[in-house]
C-alpha cells in the first residue's frame, strides 16, 4: 500500500440510528403509525386490566348479593372510568385487529387505503368511546 | 412445509428461529375467535329481556356457554401471551431482565386462566 493511500483522510461516514426516545414528541407519525402504536398501548392496556375484568366478572356471577355489590361498585365513577379506559381499549384494539385481518387478504395495501382505513379505527373507536362515556354517565 | 437443508440453491434455509408463521396464525385465530365471541355477547346482550341476576347468571348456567367463554378465554390469554411477549423483546435489552418479565407474564396468565375456570364454574 503506497503512503498516499494510508495517509488519506478518513470520509466523516453518515451514522443512522433509530429514533431516541426524547425524540418522539417531535417525529410525525402517520395516521397507520398511530394506529399501529395504539394497538400496542390498547394491548397493554387491556392486559394490565384483566385482574379489574376477572374481579368484576367474578362479582358478577357468584350470587345476587355479589351482584348487587357489582352494581354498587359499578356506579362509582372510578369505575366507571375504568370502564370507560377498557371500552376505549378494547374498541381500538378490536377495529385495528379487524384492520389487520383484512390487510392480510392483500387488500387496503396503498398507501391511500391504507391511511383511510387508519383514520377509519380512530373515528370508529371515537364514536363508540363518546356513546358509552354519556351513557356511562347518564346523559341518555 | 418443507426446508431443503442441503445449503444450495434459493430455498435453502437461510435465517430465523421460524416462530414467526406459527405467531402470526395463533394471533389470527385467536383474534377471529375472540369477534365472534364479542358479536354473540352483542347479539345475546341487545335481544335479551331479563337485565336482572338471573338473566346474566341464567346465560353463564349453561354449560355450551361455560365451555365457548373459556375457550375465549384461553384464546384471550394465548393472544396476549403472544402481544406482550413481542412487547418485552422490543423494549427490554437485558436478557435477565427480559427473561424474569417473561417468567412473571406466563405465570401471571396461567393464574387468570384458573381463575376464570373458578369463575365460571361457580354459576
Amino acid at each position: 500500500m503506497s503512503e498516499a493511500v494510508r495517509e488519506a483522510p478518513k470520509k466523516e461516514r453518515p451514522e443512522f440510528r433509530n429514533i431516541h426516545v426524547t425524540d418522539l414528541m417531535g417525529y410525525r407519525l402517520p395516521l397507520a403509525g398511530i394506529v399501529s402504536i395504539l394497538h400496542r398501548i390498547s394491548g397493554g392496556l387491556i392486559f394490565l386490566l384483566l385482574p379489574v375484568v376477572l374481579f368484576l366478572l367474578e362479582q358478577s356471577l357468584r350470587s345476587e348479593y355479589s351482584f348487587a355489590y357489582f352494581q354498587g361498585i359499578a356506579s362509582t365513577p372510578l369505575v366507571k372510568l375504568i370502564f370507560l379506559a377498557l371500552i376505549w381499549g378494547y374498541t381500538q384494539h378490536f377495529c385495528a385487529g379487524v384492520r389487520h385481518l383484512i390487510m392480510d387478504t392483500h387488500a387496503w395495501g396503498d398507501k391511500d387505503s391504507a391511511r383511510k382505513s387508519a383514520a377509519g379505527v380512530l373515528v370508529i373507536t371515537a364514536i363508540v368511546t363518546l356513546l358509552v362515556a354519556l351513557k356511562l354517565f347518564g346523559v341518555f | 412445509m418443507s426446508i431443503n437443508n442441503t445449503g444450495i440453491g434459493p430455498k435453502r434455509k437461510v435465517v430465523g428461529a421460524h416462530y414467526g408463521l406459527k405467531d402470526w396464525l395463533a394471533q389470527r385465530v385467536t383474534g377471529v375467535l375472540m369477534v365472534v365471541y364479542t358479536a354473540i355477547l352483542f347479539f345475546t346482550f341487545f335481544t335479551a329481556s331479563n337485565y336482572s341476576y338471573e338473566g346474566w347468571a341464567g346465560l353463564f348456567a349453561q354449560q355450551w356457554f361455560k365451555l365457548f367463554t373459556l375457550v375465549t378465554f384461553a384464546a384471550l390469554f394465548y393472544h396476549a401471551w403472544v402481544g406482550i411477549r413481542n412487547i418485552w423483546m422490543d423494549y427490554v435489552k437485558p436478557v435477565g431482565v427480559r427473561l424474569a418479565l417473561q417468567i412473571i407474564t406466563i405465570g401471571w396468565l396461567v393464574a387468570c386462566a384458573v381463575w376464570s375456570v373458578q369463575i365460571l364454574w361457580s354459576v
